[in-house]
């Protein structure tokens, strides 16, 4: 584990794996401003004080699992189902199902509100990013990313892989919490 | 108490201090880009610091469907009510009937527009913000809209904010990282050595800077992580770009330097075609 500096708000812990990144979010979190990322965890707040705590923090006294299950439809029929299907191999249909055969977890929020970065799903869809990203993802967009499958909450410009879409809502800002997904929530994709 | 908005301008929303501590969500800390104008622009008129003012670049006219104290800070250009010109950085009446005229700013960017008792919104996360990446807040103003305001407070016997003076580019400080050791040294150098150009492909979310390319010494892909206002995350091409108040929580490429907080304000200032230098604080 590493602290790199961040400006002269924040500091970024930098860790090994994103499941320990996850344990220093989840230690962190009741005690500082925290944002997780893949592989870092961003304290925000005075310089001195957020080292002070992160060197009396022990990680792995949290746990890191909520708990909580959400179900996602999806229509597979995105504009790049057919290239992940040659970039990993498999046939469109062994692309859904599997997208749809292994749960996966909410690691971290970002890019836009209600956007979660999922991970666990079955390591033959690792992707990289589309080379040149598209200015309009439409909302409910199911993609994947490197290790990542994620639903765009919103339209907006995006460069993952898209395979298909849902309906659901995924930020509401009347619901509280106000994003679907949430860290440590466990999701399960079905093919409709 | 309202304006009906009779010309919507250029980039006109309105701003309060924003959103901060909800990046767990994946929301920004949006709010007003120059802070200092809007605390200027509020303290003026006897407002809280963080009540709402409209951020702008001009071209915006509001007719007063009520008696009003306004005041305007931040970019100066031509501001009139009914005609006669409105002096920058003093509290002024507003009669129901009157049209504000606020031109675009000539010196400076970014033009701030409060009323006594604040411009009043639906709130979303505790702010009236609007973010444009995320769409959270109300919509830019648009005309035919009405903007509704607060119960007008007591307006404190202030000096004048003086306008802004400064042209042809900002100086700021920055720290490097936390990514600089993923560039070569002399892209590090660069960085600091550039009289870097705003360009004009810039907005709330990023400021672009055009000059020479950064160079990455580390190639591989970056995993998402957390970032800050004021980070300067570089692109593939090599071009840095300061993110701004509505900036998304986690970026995708390397941040080899942030601006620090209290300067990132003055960013909000420049005018496309003007230059930015960085100075490295350690």
């Amino acid at each position: 584990m590493n602290i790199l500096p961040c400006g002269d708000r924040a500091v970024l812990i930098e860790c090994d794996t994103l499941h320990e990144a996850q344990t220093w979010f989840a230690a962190l979190r009741e005690h500082a401003e925290v944002v997780l990322g893949a592989r870092t965890v961003l304290v925000r707040g005075d310089l001195r004080a957020s080292r002070e705590l992160i060197d009396r923090t022990d990680p792995s006294a949290s746990p890191v699992d909520t708990g909580h299950v959400v179900e996602i439809s999806v229509t597979y029929d995105g504009a790049d189902l057919a290239e992940v299907a040659d970039l990993t191999g498999l046939t469109a249909d062994g692309v859904v199902e599997a997208h749809t055969g292994t749960a996966w977890t909410v690691a971290f929020g970002g890019f836009a509100p209600g956007f979660a970065y999922l991970v666990g799903g079955d390591p033959r869809l690792h992707v990289p990013r589309r080379s040149s990203p598209r200015t309009r993802v439409p909302a409910g967009s199911v993609g994947l990313a490197g290790e990542f499958s994620g639903v765009y909450p919103r339209e907006s410009p995006g460069g993952w892989q898209l395979i298909g879409r849902t309906t659901l809502r995924m930020w509401d800002v009347d619901r509280e919490p106000p994003a679907l997904l949430v860290a440590g929530t466990t999701v399960r994709f079905v093919a409709r | 108490m309202t304006f009906i908005v009779e010309r919507a301008g250029i980039g006109s929303s309105l701003q309060d201090r924003g959103r901060p501590g909800s990046g767990h969500l994946g929301v920004g800390p949006s709010g007003a880009f120059d802070r200092d104008a809007l605390r200027q622009v509020n303290a003026l008129l006897g407002n809280a610091p963080g009540d709402a003012a409209v951020e702008t670049y001009g071209d915006l006219t509001l007719l007063a469907g009520a008696p009003h104290v306004i005041a305007v800070t931040g970019g100066v250009g031509t501001v009139t009510i009914d005609g006669r010109s409105v002096p920058h950085g003093r509290a002024v009446p507003i009669a129901a009937g009157q049209r504000l005229a606020i031109g675009l700013a000539t010196t400076g960017m970014r033009v701030y527009l409060g009323v006594s008792g604040g411009f009043a919104a639906r709130a979303e996360l505790g702010s009236l913000s609007s973010d444009t990446l995320s769409g959270l807040g109300p919509p830019p103003l648009a005309v035919g809209q009405s903007v509704m305001t607060g119960a007008g407070r007591a307006i404190p016997a202030l000096d004048d904010i003086p306008p802004l003076i400064r042209t042809g580019g900002v100086d700021v400080d920055v720290v490097l990282g936390p990514r600089d050791d993923w560039f070569t040294d002399e892209s590090v150098r660069r960085l600091l050595d550039t009289a870097w150009t705003l360009s004009a492909a810039s907005d709330r979310i990023g400021l672009r800077l055009d000059g020479p390319a950064l160079e990455r010494s580390v190639v591989v892909e970056l995993p998402s992580e957390p970032v800050v206002r004021g980070g300067i995350q570089v692109t593939p091409a090599g071009q840095p770009v300061v993110f701004g108040p509505d900036h998304p929580v986690t970026g995708g490429y390397p941040v080899i330097a942030v601006v620090v907080d209290s300067h990132t304000d003055r960013l909000a200032q420049v005018r496309p075609g003007d230059s930015v230098r960085l100075h490295r604080r350690t």
